[in-house]
């Protein structure tokens, strides 16, 4: 098994226009940009750029409040044209995970909103949305119960897995897909996917993305730490 | 949520000030913030900031046919938003009376200027334009939106390349941009608007004002202009009377401004052109400035995945294997089939219960239902829990697997006895329980 796995990995290394199959894109973070939002942020995975901005805990409507917790909005707009039921649904992906992580019952008869804004899309953007909007949270000093990322993954017609998949990667897959985790203990707070894949190959993705995870967890502290730093 | 009103001190304080020639932020009358303009990916993507204003603007094209009365012209769109995160007043999807006022104002301002050759723009006569389609997006609001929206659409403009695109009789070939260089749009010029407030009725004049000048503003006025100090649009709002000189003033200001922004903006072209022709790095990622506290960076991460595979052998092999469901349909009657057992109807059991407790032991249907059952023989399930539940059945299925939602974890096997008394089976097991304890 450990050989196969090798040969795979190597294959990767020959087929992937980035190199091997199984890395990060590089990454960037930008917090605090905006001066309007209590909290912004904008994220970069390669060439993958997604802006977050967040207001809150804030006034909220009569209509959306919520007698013992926070109410959790999240706005994804796209580039180009008018949001439709893409961005609705993954709007309600975002929404789902923060509200499993967003300490709400803090801030009753609130509102939390998350306003996202995609810059570049040139794959992974639900990924990228995720972290932007976790960056964007810990900018305007939510409190959270853990953080968390976005990780994607798509499966070849081969069977080989990539991580933090190009535009083009993702087209050409039989399956994408997207992971949401947990920094505590990695564990899986949404999962979205797309395309045909076995039970052993979900399994396979998942321990990637949690492996990857650790890495994004890296970047988050480094990039906090430099932040809070004094010089 | 509702825009922070302006107190009546800060609006005094604002206007001493300006009385006394002094901006908040050190600026002079007539001086511009800075202007940053930052180029993505993508041809005719850019991010125009002016101050902490700040301008997403993104070009598309489509092939379309073109309006009736237009028939060898392209199809010019513009669509500025202002999104919620600009400023929590904005309310998305709502056409507010400042969007209408901008939208219109850029549309004058590039599209009536005929800044663009749309006749360039078409294909086929009467059959094929293109249309060019401009997304501007407000990221952040701090003042003096229409000039930052009127710099990033024409940016994004020059930036922008379309698809070649060829004729060949009736044929339209549309070429990858792998194919054939992507062509950029003619430009004859580049209108940009440069804006003035009021304040005091007239009496004083600020050159791009932040967004606190703009709230006590009494009036504004935006002239676009292009390099050669052509007025294409000249627009006066806020019901504020302005002298002849005033006027004329102004569009000599605007003048240097527009001279001034139209050599910065042909500086980012060159630079972003130079930028790919080298094949160096371009894209937003490349204008995070690194030294910047709030900013980080991390170069490509190999992630060690050769224990994937063994992980997930690991998981699977731990995990239950899912049951093999038996799905035959078994056939009652002529019409009727069923597959599976299926899960106990709990509609009418707690009135069932209930029913039982008010007439106790004189239920002689419940009586009859536990005879049955032991004559019947039917091995089910031990009671382990109050709640566990019973399942009873007699199809001729070797194996039958009910999945009880939520009373208990783990899955219940019952092996039927093949029901050969032939009676009618008991549907009714919460009864049955119910009976047993009253006979305890």
């Amino acid at each position: 098994m450990q050989t196969e796995s090798k040969i795979r990995a190597e294959y990767g290394t020959d087929s992937g226009p980035r190199g091997p199959g199984c890395s990060l894109r590089h990454f960037a973070c930008e917090q605090n940009l905006l001066s309007r939002p209590d909290g912004s942020a904008s994220f970069l995975q390669g060439d993958t750029s997604v802006l977050a901005g967040v207001y809150g805990p804030a006034e909220v409507k009569v209509s959306k409040e919520i007698f013992n917790k926070a109410t959790l909005e999240v706005i994804l707009r796209p580039k180009i044209g008018l949001p439709g039921v893409a961005e609705k649904s993954r709007e309600r992906l975002i929404r789902n995970t923060c509200e499993a992580v967003v300490l709400g019952a803090l801030h009753p008869r609130t509102s939390i909103t998350i306003v996202l804004q995609v810059i570049s899309d040139a794959g992974s953007l639900l990924a990228c949305c995720l972290n932007a909007a976790c960056m964007a949270l810990v900018d305007a000093g939510v409190p959270m119960r853990a953080l968390f990322c976005g990780i994607t993954c798509v499966l070849d017609s081969d069977g080989t897995l990539v991580l933090d998949p190009t535009a083009k990667q993702e087209k050409e897959a039989r399956a994408v897909l997207t992971f949401a985790l947990d920094s505590v203990d990695q564990k899986l707070l949404m999962s979205t996917t797309k395309g045909l894949y076995s039970d052993a190959e979900l399994q396979q993705c998942l321990a990637a993305a949690q492996a990857a995870s650790q890495h994004v967890f890296h970047f988050y502290r480094e990039s906090l730490q430099r932040r809070y730093s004094k010089s | 949520m509702k825009e922070t009103p302006l107190s009546n001190c800060e609006r005094r304080f604002l206007l001493r000030a300006i009385e006394e020639r002094k901006r908040l932020d050190g600026r002079q009358t007539y001086d511009y913030r800075n202007i940053k303009i930052t180029f993505g990916t993508d041809y005719g993507c850019c991010v125009v900031e002016l101050g902490k204003t700040r301008v997403l603007g993104q070009v598309s094209c489509e092939l379309v046919s073109p309006k009736l009365n237009r028939a060898t012209e392209g199809i010019l769109f513009f669509n500025l938003e202002l999104s919620q995160m600009a400023a929590p007043a904005f309310e998305p999807g709502r056409q507010s009376d400042l969007l209408v006022k901008l939208n219109r104002l850029l549309e004058r301002c590039l599209r009536n200027s005929k800044c663009i050759d749309t006749e360039s723009l078409c294909v086929v006569a009467g059959e094929k334009v293109w249309q060019i389609r401009v997304d501007l997006h407000l990221l952040n609001h701090d003042g003096n939106i229409i000039d930052a929206a009127s710099i990033a659409a024409i940016v994004a403009l020059c930036h922008f390349r379309r698809p070649d695109v060829s004729v060949q009789g009736n044929e339209v070939t549309l070429y990858t941009p792998e194919e054939r260089d992507p062509v950029p749009l003619s430009i004859h010029h580049m209108p940009v608007c440069v804006s003035f407030a009021f304040f005091q009725q007239g009496t004083f004049l600020l050159v791009d004002p932040s967004e606190r000048e703009e709230r006590v503003m009494d009036g504004l006025l935006v002239i676009a202009m292009n390099k050669h100090r052509e007025i294409c649009t000249i627009q006066s709002s806020g019901g504020i009377m302005l002298l002849n000189e005033q006027v004329l003033r102004c569009s000599k200001i605007a003048g240097v401004k527009v001279a001034e922004i139209t050599e910065l903006i042909q500086k980012a072209l060159e630079n972003d052109r130079k930028a790919r022709k080298e094949g160096g790095k371009f894209g937003f990622a490349e204008s995070i400035a690194n030294q910047r506290i709030t900013a980080f960076k991390m170069e490509k991460a190999l992630v060690d995945t050769s224990d994937v595979e063994e992980k997930a052998e690991e998981i699977i092999a731990e995990a239950e294997p899912p049951p093999e469901v038996v799905s035959n349909p078994v056939l009652w009657t002529p019409g009727t089939a069923q597959i599976g057992e299926g899960i106990e109807n709990s509609w009418g059991d707690l009135e069932d219960s209930e029913k039982e407790d008010e007439d106790e032991g004189g239920s002689d249907e419940a009586i009859v239902v536990g005879s049955v059952r032991a004559d019947a023989g039917i091995e089910a399930c031990s009671v382990g829990s109050q709640d566990a539940p019973i399942v009873l059945s007699d199809s001729e299925e070797e194996e039958m697997i009910i999945l009880e939602p939520d009373t208990n974890p783990k899955k219940i096997r019952t092996q039927t006895v093949s029901a050969k008394q032939g009676k009618a089976p008991s549907k009714q097991p919460v009864k049955r329980r119910k009976k047993k304890r009253i006979a305890n």
